[in-house]
């Protein structure tokens, strides 16, 4: 009862801080935004895309690219609500968090849940836009898409709290996030598809399939149509407890903070 | 069975030792100052008995529960006010409250009440609805022992709970901590400031890791508290 309680209130609390932050959403809708109407516009003559699966047309570059944004929010969510775990923590609110009687593996995941909440809320109003921009995917699809954007925002918000352990500074955060989130964007299929990549480089490809984030993409596009995808589904739910359990131990009160200053 | 016991903590960053073999303990509804200079070990020894930081040797006990065997029983005993401010700026001064009860397993109509009478106490009941950061210092300070007294712990800690604050705020809050213990309740209160330690607490002297002193304040004193604490770290007037 008493766990399920302070679940609700850490829901509620982030919930109010995200209502709090008008810009935040705005934020967090123009960056895939610009992506969509200005990136995605001048590659449309540029790339052209084959059928591949979950397609059974041909599509325009827009379409294609539209997961790939939904998962640059759940990524850059995800690297942002570790970015407030880290200033919580100068704050001194996280050490408020972890010193309520309940076990620390299960105020971490409260966290983690409701920062991933955030982030699927943010997908979908990014979703909306584009559906009033003209790029619709099967009503079942948004549903579908529901479980799969969870997940993904799950394993991204677990990776930034693994992260945020390992940070002692806002300052390295910076580097953060030129050397994970960039690399993990670029080198996915939420850009171009991976056969588009084996074309210039099989090495590249293959670092493309290595990253968790490109089945976590390809997850949400198979799920937009109502889709499933098994390898994407596997890779991302067991990226998710890999990563969750990392900032599990990344915060275990004898290890990973033994290390530095309160 | 003691409100707060500390026996043979000894710590280390890397190859630094911030704390070594310390050992006290406060009895029930005792007012305890733990006065050292900055640098002293204090916050060390606050993240340890909060289990922020689990020491590998050594052993800590709350309110009878070992915090190392009963970590979830010790910490629900547990009332803590940390250095810096642990509130939530953005978000009103009751939901502040009401998000603490929560993670204190306190909802409903029992949050309600608690949250209310804690801002009663404060004189604070207008101000429910107003935001913490437009609180001043001292009433986001007096805010801080409210909420941690919400769960009704046994053992409050406070961490330099005076800092950043005007000399009326600093006397009120030192003056609320010692009413607090008088009133049945263990107070730890971390300082380096020897005006906010009274004659009759507890003192337990930490410099450089290491329990210095150990008594009542008026003993170590000796009349003169300021000249004997900085005899005792070495430092000159």
């Amino acid at each position: 009862m008493s766990w399920l309680l302070a679940l609700k209130a850490i829901l509620m609390r982030e919930a109010l801080r995200f209502l709090g932050q008008k810009g935040r959403l705005v934020s967090a809708l123009v960056r895939p935004l610009v992506w969509l109407f200005v990136f995605a516009a001048g590659f449309r003559a540029a790339l052209g895309l084959s059928i591949t699966p979950p397609y059974q047309t041909y599509i325009t570059y827009e379409i294609y690219i539209v997961p790939g944004l939904v998962g640059m929010i759940l990524l850059f969510n995800g690297m942002q609500s570790s970015l407030s775990l880290v200033y919580d923590r100068e704050m001194g609110s996280m050490r408020l968090l972890l010193t309520a009687p309940l076990p620390r593996w299960w105020l971490l995941f409260c966290r983690l849940v409701a920062a991933a909440l955030i982030s699927v809320l943010q997908a979908y109003a990014f979703l909306v836009v584009a559906a009033l921009y003209g790029i619709r995917f099967p009503p079942l699809g948004y549903v579908a898409a529901l479980p799969a954007i969870l997940l993904a925002a799950m394993m991204l918000a677990a990776l930034g709290l693994f992260l945020s352990s390992m940070i002692r500074q806002l300052e390295n955060f910076a580097g953060v996030m030129n050397f994970v989130i960039f690399p993990m964007f670029f080198l996915s299929s939420a850009l171009y598809p991976l056969w588009k990549m084996a074309e210039a480089s099989p090495r590249l490809r293959d670092l493309c399939q290595a990253n968790p984030f490109t089945h976590a993409v390809e997850l949400i596009r198979f799920a937009l149509y109502g889709k499933g995808n098994l390898l994407a589904l596997a890779v991302t739910a067991g990226a998710m407890l890999v990563f969750g359990a990392l900032a599990v131990w990344g915060y275990d009160p004898a290890r990973g903070l033994a290390s530095r200053k309160a | 069975m003691a409100g707060l016991a500390v026996e043979r903590i000894t710590y280390d960053f890397r190859s630094k030792r911030a704390l070594e073999d310390v050992t006290f303990t406060v009895e029930p509804g005792r007012f305890c100052a733990l006065l050292g200079p900055n640098g002293a070990g204090k916050s060390t020894l606050f993240a340890l008995l909060t289990r922020l930081f689990v020491a590998r040797t050594g052993r800590i006990e709350i309110a009878g529960h070992d915090l190392s065997r009963a970590p979830l029983a010790a910490l629900s005993r547990l009332g803590v006010v940390f250095q810096s401010s642990t509130l939530d700026l953005d978000l009103t001064v009751r939901r502040n409250l009401l998000y603490f009860a929560a993670l204190h397993g306190i909802s409903g109509r029992e949050a309600e009440r608690r949250t209310a009478e804690a801002l009663d106490r404060l004189g604070m009941a207008e101000r429910a609805a107003e935001k913490a950061g437009a609180l001043n210092g001292g009433h986001r300070r007096r805010m801080e022992i409210a909420r941690a007294l919400i769960h009704r712990p046994s053992v409050l800690l406070l961490d330099e709970p005076t800092v950043g604050l005007d000399a009326a705020s600093r006397a009120a809050i030192t003056a609320h901590a010692h009413d607090l213990a008088g009133q049945g309740l263990t107070v730890l209160w971390a300082t380096h400031l020897v005006d906010e330690v009274r004659a009759e607490d507890r003192l337990v002297v930490l410099h450089r890791g290491r329990v210095l002193a150990d008594g009542a304040a008026g003993e170590i004193g000796g009349g003169d508290l300021t000249a004997a604490f900085l005899r005792m770290t070495g430092a000159t007037a």
